[in-house]
């Protein structure tokens, strides 16, 4: 140090930057060594990706990527198809309906879960075995109990109950619920999984407490317990609405978009255009649509984590 | 007049384990009384039996005369306060102290003048719109005693309330509670395993072993007359002095053969002649130098670790070959290694029968 | 007067009805209103679970005119497994008619290395996480987490030009590539929150013994790290397995997965449908993920939680 500090300035300088050139690449070697998978993922895959599909959903790309400008246009062709109009207001509908019955059976289903029940893990197994299947597993099965003539609708005709009618997956008014039926079966008992943890992680004196106050049992849930689980219900609320957003597989299975178009969703719309329809800058600019919804969910979440913890 | 809380031949059992065994206790209206023991004695059980938070397995429950034993925790008349404050952390201190009052559907003007009573007593006014986490542990705990405070019940339960603050904290809202319990003259039934909090708070003390009283009385008959072993060995920090011999008539002879008197010794229940049986001396009694002049029983003792601890020293050394501590003024200078002259009263001390670990 | 309000009236006790003082415990009717309910809700959001495992497998074991009845729940008259082979050995997967069979194997050659691949990768990088913290660690690591919010759709594109730059589009390689990249933050989560909660003691003990990065990875911390293994191993081989838009994207027509297949028989056939076939094959390739979940049990749910607890 007596040294450096004997030196001219600029010899100082340079001195100090290498310590700082071999503090970035040398410094813990292995362990940036090491890390370069993950590193690579991060720069090239989850940043680079997303800003070559950004940048490209402005060009005029069809079979191949093309370096052409052309501003909005595949936005305002986006929005002028009504493929890709239906596939959006699906998404609004399904992922609202989705979204607010999974958190409310999920809650209630944990609730009683949480009653000192008998049984609880047999309950337990029997509601989150088909979050363990495939999405094509889960569609198959509902399109087949929705059969119209030999699955549950025809049963029961054929029981003597002759107007019954179950038949949402041929009606294109009634295909959303199909679809709500077939993602509720498959999300709902994770989400109860997530609120149960939720539940239990109340310190149990807060029970105790609200009992020799003389709180009924589910105005505690309410106005004690419900405002305590902040944290765990706007993880469900972040991770059921990307699923939601990123909804494919199921549709696929289900209803492959049909009756029509009436069940398109964006995640099909981007693979159909991207890989079947031989139009990139479609499928790119849907895809960004994709990502701005997936970012209107998750800015506040972030701001409400990673901000809020700032200030307090 | 009839106790303000009475339980009466109280058992409870998890499954095939026995928590409280037939346990009776009566308080009287306006005591203090501290529930003491190591944890799993049993004693958060039994407040929580009292609140009407656990099922008992047997027995009765009497509050102000009325029995209880069925009762929700709301209508027994009773207030609590939990170690870990237990505040509903969404709300402000302001709805935490009303909640429950609400929820009953009592009159708006009720309410706030009961909520302005008890933030009165407790000084907690400016912190009424503040939210729990916006608290201090000690700002949160007198939030706590006010929601029970705002409940004005007769009897107010404590469940290990200052087990989660700092030191200085603690003693503090020691004196508090003592404070709030000599203005408001409640009932109190407090639970801890601090025998500082409860030589300091209670009127009677009642020690817990495995779900049993081991002893029920004033503070100052716990410690200086112990009823068995057991509670001799718990209260006093260091503990007491144990020496094992055999007592015969007027003397106690230790395992080395060392003789005490025990002539001045007042006798509960005259030993056998030969008895085995367990001296017990606490530290403070032993006396060093001239002071041990006057003493029935005196001995040349080998000083052999000083811990000075500021206001005393302690000082370890052997008495009939066995390990004994015993506590002087700090201004006399004791150094390891020097030879001193201790002795001490038997008639301030203790003996136990060896078999029973009762008291003589 | 105070107490008249703040206990409310006393409720009558029950005891008193029959004569005698309340002693012992509460009495405690067997059938209370709010036990009714819970049960009956719970059992009727049982049935709702149940009814499509139980479909499934019963109309698999079914004959085609048994099916063609038209009774969805009854129960099969002569249970025959007949479906389950023609499912696995000759149900036509668009063109070819082979069965689930090569499709089952293509999905285990794409799940056993790509499940060994992203959890090495991502236990390595949690470990480097936590224990060797350099410049921007932290950074990396919350743009990954962020990244797997993002929607596949989006980098889905630009991957195929990737892959198809290094020669390993359109095969097990390019697969195994992907579902380690998009396996990543999540385990590499699971990993990172499970080394913070071992001591650190451990490590700097290790590394005052003089021990390197490798040497402390295999030698201390692996050893230490079986249940978070076990549970990044069912988390990605339930995952991997039921992967659909990977496998049709990047494995290429000689390793399409079984889910895949599946589909393609199912929703691709022609002619009659054989509704019997279908529901086998479906069993079929639900079968691995159903046997890790019923196995694994607790383990499961640990896993399926970690993915919500934030670091």
């Amino acid at each position: 140090m007596a040294d450096v500090a004997t030196q001219p300035g600029n010899m100082a300088g340079t001195s100090s930057r290498r310590g700082f050139l071999h503090r970035l690449f040398l410094h813990n070697l292995s362990a940036k060594v090491a890390a370069i998978p993950m590193i690579a993922t991060v720069l090239v895959i989850f940043v680079g990706c997303t800003v070559w599909t950004i940048y490209y959903s402005f060009t005029s790309s069809k079979l191949l990527p093309k370096n052409t400008f052309v501003g909005f246009d595949q936005y305002a062709r986006l929005f002028g198809t009504n493929r890709w109009n239906i596939s959006i207001t699906n998404l609004l509908l399904y992922g609202s309906m989705s979204l607010v019955l999974t958190l409310t059976l999920g809650f209630l289903l944990a609730v009683l879960m949480d009653q000192k029940i008998r049984f609880e893990s047999a309950f337990r197994t029997i509601m989150l075995y088909p979050f363990a299947l495939s999405f094509i597993v889960t569609g198959l099965v509902w399109q087949w109990i929705m059969n119209p003539t030999l699955g549950l609708q025809g049963t029961l005709r054929n029981m003597g109950w002759t107007g019954f009618t179950f038949d949402w997956i041929s009606n294109p008014r009634m295909v959303l619920f199909a679809l709500l039926i077939a993602g509720l079966w498959q999300g709902v008992g994770f989400c109860m999984i997530l609120m149960l943890a939720g539940l239990r992680g109340v310190d149990e004196e807060i029970w105790k407490a609200a009992r020799v106050d003389g709180i009924p049992t589910w105005r505690t849930y309410i106005s004690v317990v419900l405002p305590m689980m902040r944290g765990v219900l706007v993880t469900a609320v972040v991770i059921i609405g990307s699923g939601i957003v990123r909804l494919y597989d199921l549709v696929v299975a289900l209803t492959n978009g049909g009756p029509g178009i009436s069940s398109e969703v964006p995640a099909k719309y981007v693979y159909d255009y991207m890989f079947g329809g031989g139009n990139i800058g479609q499928g790119l600019a849907a895809s960004t649509m994709m990502l701005l919804s997936v970012m209107i969910i998750m800015i506040p979440w972030a701001y409400l984590e990673f901000g809020g913890k700032g200030r307090r | 007049m009839q106790p303000s809380v009475s339980i009466k031949d109280l058992s409870l059992n998890f499954g095939n384990v026995k928590v409280l065994e037939h346990l009776n206790l009566d308080i009287a209206q306006g005591e203090f009384i501290v529930l003491l023991g190591p944890s799993g004695c049993g004693k958060s059980t039994l407040l929580n039996c009292i609140a009407g938070l656990l099922d008992v397995s047997e027995g009765q429950i009497f509050i102000s005369g009325k029995n209880v034993t069925w009762e929700e925790p709301k209508d027994r008349g009773i207030g609590m306060v939990f170690q870990s404050y237990a505040l509903y952390p969404q709300m402000s201190v302001e709805k935490n102290l009303s909640f429950g009052l609400r929820v009953a559907g009592m009159p708006k003007a009720e309410i706030a003048s009961r909520v302005a009573r008890a933030a009165e007593i407790l000084q907690i006014q400016p912190l009424l719109n503040r939210k729990p986490a916006n608290l201090s542990g000690g700002q949160r705990q007198r939030v706590a005693i006010g929601r029970a405070l705002v409940r004005d019940v007769d009897v107010f339960l404590f469940d290990e309330p200052l087990s989660n603050l700092d030191a200085k904290l603690r003693s503090d809202l020691r004196v508090e509670i003592k404070r709030l319990h000599q203005r408001l003259k409640n009932t109190m039934i407090y639970v801890t395993h601090d025998q500082i909090e409860a030589l300091t708070l209670a009127d009677r003390i009642a020690i817990m072993k495995n779900g049993v009283i081991q002893q029920l009385a004033d503070p100052h008959t716990i410690y200086n007359k112990p009823t068995n072993l057991y509670v001799a060995g718990f209260i006093g920090s260091p503990s007491m002095n144990f020496i094992k011999g055999t007592v015969d008539g007027g003397t106690f002879t230790a395992e080395d053969g060392t003789k005490i008197p025990v002539g001045a010794y007042d006798f509960a229940v005259q030993p056998a002649s030969g008895a085995k049986a367990v001296l017990g001396v606490r530290p403070e009694h032993i006396l060093l130098g001239d002071a041990a002049q006057g003493m029935p029983f005196q001995t040349q003792a080998e000083i052999e670790i000083v811990e000075p601890m500021g206001s005393e020293t302690l000082a370890w050394t052997k008495v009939a070959g066995i390990p004994v501590t015993f506590r002087c003024s700090s201004d006399i200078p004791l150094h390891a290694g020097d030879k001193v002259t201790v002795g001490f009263d038997i008639a301030r001390g203790s003996l136990f029968d060896a078999q029973s670990e009762n008291r003589l | 007067m105070s107490q008249a309000t703040a206990i409310n009236a006393p409720a009558p006790s029950r005891g008193t009805v029959s004569g005698t003082e309340p002693r012992g415990p509460r009495p405690k009717p067997f059938f209370t209103p709010k036990k009714i309910i819970i049960y009956t809700t719970l059992f009727f959001f049982s049935l709702y679970f149940l009814f499509p495992l139980y479909v499934m497998v019963v109309t698999s074991l079914k004959t085609m005119p048994e099916i063609r009845f038209g009774n969805i729940v009854a129960l099969p008259a002569a249970p025959s497994f007949d479906a389950w082979v023609r499912a696995w050995t000759s149900a036509c997967t668009g063109l070819t008619c082979n069965g689930l069979a090569p499709g089952f194997w293509n999905s285990v050659k794409i799940t056993i290395p790509s499940t060994i691949v992203s959890i090495f990768v991502a236990a390595v990088n949690g470990y480097a996480l936590v224990n060797w913290r350099f410049k921007g660690s932290e950074v990396f690591f919350a743009i990954l987490i962020f990244g797997s919010f993002i929607p596949y759709q989006v980098m889905l594109y630009p991957l195929v030009m990737i892959t198809r730059e290094l020669g390993i589009f359109g095969s097990l390689q390019g697969v195994i590539v992907i579902h380690t990249i998009f396996g990543m933050p999540i385990l590499t989560l699971l990993f990172r929150n499970y080394f913070a909660s071992l001591p650190q003691e451990l490590f700097k003990a290790a590394r005052v013994d003089g021990a390197g990065f490798w040497r402390i990875f295999f030698e201390i911390m692996l050893p230490m790290s079986l249940p978070i293994f076990v549970v990044a191993l069912i988390l990605q081989i339930t995952g991997i397995w039921n992967d659909f838009l990977f496998g049709v994207v990047f494995a290429g027509t000689q390793n399409l997965p079984m889910t895949v297949q599946l589909n393609n028989i199912v929703n691709s056939a022609q002619g009659t449908p054989e509704y019997n076939v279908n529901m086998a094959a479906t069993v079929l390739t639900g079968l691995v993920p159903l046997i890790i979940y019923f196995v694994s049990g607790k383990l499961f749910v640990r896993g399926v939680a970690a993915g919500a607890v934030k670091g």
